[in-house]
C-alpha cells in the first residue's frame, strides 16, 4: 500500500516520500497547492480504484495522513 | 463526420428529474444514448417511472436516486454511484431547485435558508462531486440551471434571484478552474417556462409575464433540454463559463 501511495506522491508532487515525507505537507511546499491537492486525489482514486469521502480529502493535509486515510482503501 | 450531437455510452447525472425541465432534459439525453442516474427529492414513484419509461424506449440504462440536493451527502451518493456501476461520469445537470417568493421584509428565514441550501449550495455540490469523477477522465461537462431571475432580478424574488445570481457565479468561477482539466462549466437562464412552478402564478401574474415576452409564447421544458443537449455534446466542446439565456427574448 505504502509504494502505492509513494509512487502517487512522486508522480503529481515530483517528492519521493521514501526520501523526504517530512517536507510533504499541504501548502507548505510550491509543488503542493490546492490543485495539486486535487490532482494528487484523482491520482489516489485512480491507483485505488475508490471514490475518497469528502472529510478524507480535506484531512490529508501531509503523506502520514494520507497513508493512514488510504490504508482504509488498501 | 461523427454526430457530434451523440451522447452514446456517455454518462449523464440529472437532479430533480422528477418533472419539468429535469424529466425533459433526461429524455433528450436518453434519446441520444446517455445512461442516466437520476435524482429527486422525494418524488421517489414518479422518477422510478419515468427512468423506467426511459430505459424501456431507448435503450439506456436509467438508476434513480432520492435525496434532499441540499445535503452535500445526496450529490456524493449520486456520484459514488456513477463510480461504482460506471467508473465514468461525463455530464452533470444542476437542475434541481425551489422557487418561494417572498417580498422585501416579509421573507421569513426558514424561506432564505431553504433556497439558498437547494439552488445555491446544491449546485455546489454537485459541482464538487462532478468534477472529482470528471477529473480523472480530463473531461466532462457540468450544467447549472440558472434562471432569467438571476440575471435581471424581479419584484418578490430577492431570495430565489441571489440564489440564481449565485449559480452564474458559481459556474464562472467553476469554469476558470476546471478548465485546465479540460471540463466546461455552463449556466442555461431559463426565462418563463411551462412547468409546475409557473402553474401556481396568479393569473394576472401569469398573463403579465406572457406579456414580456418577444416570442409571445411560453417556453417548454424542451426547449431548456434542446440548450442542455448542446451544452452536454460535442457540439460545445470550447464552450466554457457561459450562460445560456432561453427565454423567447423575454424582458424582465
Amino acid at each position: 500500500m505504502k509504494d502505492r501511495v509513494n509512487k502517487v506522491f512522486l508522480e503529481v508532487i515530483g517528492i519521493d516520500p521514501a526520501i523526504d515525507s517530512e517536507k510533504l505537507v499541504y501548502s507548505e511546499i510550491p509543488g503542493w497547492d490546492s490543485v495539486a491537492h486535487m490532482a494528487l486525489i484523482a491520482a489516489l482514486e485512480e491507483e485505488f480504484d475508490c471514490m475518497l469521502d469528502m472529510d478524507d480529502i480535506i484531512d490529508m493535509s501531509n503523506y502520514d495522513k494520507a497513508l493512514t486515510i488510504m490504508a482504509k482503501y488498501a | 463526420m461523427p454526430d457530434a450531437v451523440s451522447l452514446a455510452g456517455r454518462l449523464a447525472v440529472v437532479t430533480g428529474a422528477s418533472r419539468g425541465i429535469g424529466a425533459a432534459v433526461a429524455e433528450t439525453y436518453a434519446a441520444h444514448g446517455a445512461n442516466l442516474i437520476l435524482s429527486a427529492m422525494s418524488n421517489t414513484a414518479a422518477v422510478e417511472c419515468l427512468g423506467e419509461e426511459l430505459s424501456g424506449r431507448y435503450g439506456v440504462s436509467v438508476d434513480v436516486a432520492t435525496g434532499d440536493i441540499a445535503h452535500p451527502a445526496t450529490a456524493s451518493a449520486l456520484a459514488k454511484l456513477a463510480f461504482s456501476k460506471y467508473r465514468r461520469l461525463d455530464i452533470w445537470v444542476n437542475n434541481a431547485g425551489v422557487l418561494i417568493d417572498g417580498l422585501i421584509g416579509m421573507i421569513p428565514d426558514a424561506d432564505i435558508d431553504k433556497t439558498l441550501a437547494t439552488n445555491l449550495a446544491g449546485v455546489v455540490h454537485g459541482i464538487q462531486a462532478a468534477a472529482r469523477l470528471m477529473q480523472r477522465a480530463k473531461a466532462g461537462s457540468i450544467i447549472n440551471v440558472a434562471s432569467i431571475i438571476g440575471r435581471f432580478g424581479n419584484v418578490g424574488q430577492v431570495v430565489y434571484g441571489a440564489s440564481k445570481a449565485g449559480v452564474i457565479g458559481a459556474t464562472l468561477s467553476a469554469a476558470k478552474e476546471l478548465a485546465p482539466s479540460n471540463i466546461r462549466v455552463n449556466a442555461i437562464a431559463p426565462g418563463f417556462i411551462d412547468t409546475d412552478m409557473v402553474r401556481k402564478l396568479p393569473a394576472e401574474k401569469y398573463g403579465e409575464r406572457m406579456r414580456s415576452i418577444g416570442m409571445a409564447r411560453i417556453g417548454t421544458p424542451q426547449d431548456i433540454a434542446n440548450a442542455a443537449l448542446f451544452l452536454a455534446s460535442d457540439l460545445s466542446t470550447y464552450v466554457t463559463g457561459q450562460t445560456l439565456g432561453v427565454d423567447g427574448g423575454m424582458v424582465i
